[in-house]
């Protein structure tokens, strides 16, 4: 069960890394990986999402959907945004200077498809609470880790001689092609032979 | 959530255009001028993700056509009686329902295809221009115009993902919808069909998309200045 | 877009504040709770109208995979594993669908061909879910094939689309044993793929680790009559 454990926690961190390999949570990947230090909060802002959305997740497969199976897109997406929600007001009371530091993106992690695409594949294996726990913090892991990668590269090269028809998303996405690129060296790391 | 709805809006409309636009305008700025995901920069996620191969293309272009249209439809018909607090609550509900529902006839229709989408056929419920279109448009304009601008962008949306898609498939499996183009002796580059290859084939059409607006705007001021075009920082 | 306001009075003294939330917040619910009705009753049609046909499809699907596994048998019975041991009828109460099921083919005149057993693992990619047909007589696969795989197209993705490596496994007798490409001498070894040794090695892997569990059991199910 360990190693089940910790494949599903590497996995989703590098070796099918949402952002650079499944293409989930680009939103947010192009659009506020300017800076590391927003990078890094909205990493951990989606990280936290991600583990509460796991766990529902898991009680709506458990107990509520398996008597009403082709309303799980509805319920899944009706939980996310309420979770979303619930964070939104939980930082206000907690921290408003994070929660001004966030901003708009914020309530932008409800549309991030990330958080809908970990409750589809935590479905489609059928993953148990203590797995799909370890597979959100892995994830969400792996997000943070592309954000904060773009953000390393984008703040250093932002005095750089871009050519005009390539600034902005062209560039980026160029970014996160070799990064992507990096990432498929991960594969196979952890098979045992 | 409507700073997101607002932050999500599409390109300005026209100067001076903004009631007499007439009905062919509302259909045909979806295909390039404002098309969703090339002007617009929206539903990046599954342009990205399905467009391995043209088939995978067109299945995802005609699930989402249906969704952004059915919603639309829908919204704009009832958006009378959606009061304002629950009206996005509303929409992603509509959406839902559709994404559903597509889901299940591509499970019964093309069940190879749809293992191939796997999970991007329910991400259609996130896809920022259907519920982007419905914020900006469907909510507030009659419904024939709701419809056609629903149609514009859904065939935009096609387009864009055709284009990446022929691009991907041809260069990384020397297939076109499944027909080898080269014959055996071809050595595809594998790597457009992988993550990267994606990443790399919009970044390149993007740019192309700046290049030639640039141009257009380069045309349009030498007249109006006699001087070079002004270099501008793409937004 | 509707003027989400409720009408204020037009009288001199000021209208008082619950109300009109009150009048806002009964409106939202039932916006809400008509949508959510029509919608479920939509989804509810859509899924009558469609399951029939999609548990066609996945059917039809396993049905194909047992076939060309097993070599094409007249029929098979499908098994259930409760613990250690292959039975007919699910248990009283166990959802047939949460069990592990494996195939048994029979050929003309009611002949055992073999097992059909599904199992998966981590490949190089991601999870490898492949079944294979198995001769518990002879120690010997039936044949083997790759239902799902996400490994890297060109390389890994040979594993099922390679039918020189596919078709080793036809008469390998197990455990197997991966050796590199061409060094193949004995019945238990597979060529591996160049260049897509850990894909190769995972597809071994599976089938041996779901022999060393299932092989046991399925040698204790109980031998039918004639042959």
């Amino acid at each position: 069960m360990t190693g089940d454990l910790a494949w599903i926690f590497f996995s989703s961190m590098v070796v099918n890394n949402f952002t650079l390999m499944l293409f989930l949570g680009l939103c947010p990947f192009l659009g506020v990986s300017g800076k590391i230090d927003t990078a890094l909060r909205m990493g951990a802002a989606n990280t936290f999402v991600l583990v509460m959305t796991a766990v529902a997740v898991w009680a709506l497969n458990t107990f509520v959907l398996p008597y009403a199976p082709y309303l799980r897109l509805i319920a899944f997406i009706i939980v996310i945004a309420s979770l979303v929600q619930i964070v939104e007001m939980v930082i206000k009371k907690l921290s408003p200077a994070l929660f001004r530091a966030l901003g708009i993106y914020l309530p932008l992690i409800t549309t991030n498809c990330a958080i809908l695409g970990l409750a589809i594949f935590q479905t489609n294996r059928d993953y148990g609470l203590l797995q799909g726990l370890v597979f959100a913090v892995g994830s969400g892991a792996g997000l943070a880790l592309a954000l904060v990668l773009m953000a390393s590269i984008r703040e250093s090269i932002e005095l750089a001689d871009v050519p005009a028809v390539a600034q902005g998303t062209a560039l980026v996405l160029m970014i996160a092609g070799s990064l992507s690129l990096a990432f498929m060296g991960f594969a196979g790391l952890l098979s045992s032979s | 959530m409507s700073e997101m709805m607002s932050h999500m809006h599409g390109a300005p409309p026209a100067a001076g255009t903004r009631r007499a636009t007439p009905p062919r305008e509302d259909l045909v700025k979806g295909f390039w001028r404002e098309n969703p995901v090339l002007i617009q920069l929206l539903g990046l996620c599954p342009t990205l993700a399905v467009t391995n191969s043209v088939a995978n293309s067109v299945v995802m272009g005609i699930a989402t056509f249906f969704v952004l249209v059915s919603s639309s439809l829908l919204v704009s018909t009832f958006k009378r009686w959606v009061p304002n607090e629950v009206r996005i609550a509303t929409y992603i509900l509509i959406i839902a329902t559709f994404v559903t529902i597509a889901e299940f006839a591509l499970q019964a229709l093309v069940p190879d295809i749809h293992k191939a989408l796997g999970a991007f056929v329910a991400l259609i419920v996130v896809n920022c221009i259907i519920l982007g279109r419905q914020e900006a448009f469907a909510g507030r304009n009659p419904v024939g115009r709701s419809v056609l601008d629903a149609v514009g962008m859904g065939i935009g949306f096609m387009i864009a993902l055709l284009i990446m898609g022929s691009v991907r498939e041809v260069l990384g499996s020397g297939t076109f919808l499944g027909v080898s183009l080269f014959g055996p002796a071809f050595e595809p580059w594998v790597i457009m069909v992988l993550p990267p290859g994606g990443f790399f084939t919009l970044a390149f059409v993007l740019l192309a998309v700046a290049w030639w607006k640039r141009r257009r705007t380069a045309h349009a001021r030498v007249p109006a200045t006699g001087a070079a075009a002004v270099t501008e920082k793409a937004a | 877009m509707t003027d989400g306001d409720a009408t204020v009075a037009t009288d001199h003294t000021p209208a008082p504040l619950p109300e009109p939330a009150a009048v806002r917040a009964s409106s939202l619910l039932t916006t809400l709770g008509v949508g959510g009705a029509v919608a479920g009753l939509l989804l509810v049609i859509a899924f009558g109208l469609t399951l029939p046909r999609i548990e066609a499809n996945r059917a039809r699907a396993r049905d194909l995979a047992v076939k060309e596994v097993l070599k094409a048998p007249e029929r098979y019975d499908t098994l259930y594993v409760v613990g250690r041991t292959l039975v007919q009828k699910p248990p009283e109460g166990a959802d047939p669908k949460k069990l592990e099921q494996v195939y048994l083919g029979y050929g003309p005149g009611n002949q055992r061909i073999g097992f059909a057993i599904v199992a998966g693992a981590a490949g190089f990619q991601d999870v490898i879910q492949l079944i294979f047909g198995y001769d518990p007589k002879t120690r010997q696969l039936l044949g083997m094939k790759v239902l799902e795989s996400k490994e890297t197209p060109g390389l890994g993705d040979r594993i099922e689309k390679d039918q020189a490596f596919v078709s080793q496994f036809v008469g390998a007798r197990v455990p197997l044993l991966g050796v590199k490409k061409g060094k193949r001498s004995g019945p238990r070894e597979v060529d591996m793929i160049t260049g897509a040794t850990i894909s190769s090695k995972a597809v071994i892997r599976i089938i041996n680790n779901a022999l060393e569990r299932l092989a046991p059991v399925v040698d204790a199910y109980p031998a039918e009559g004639q042959g």
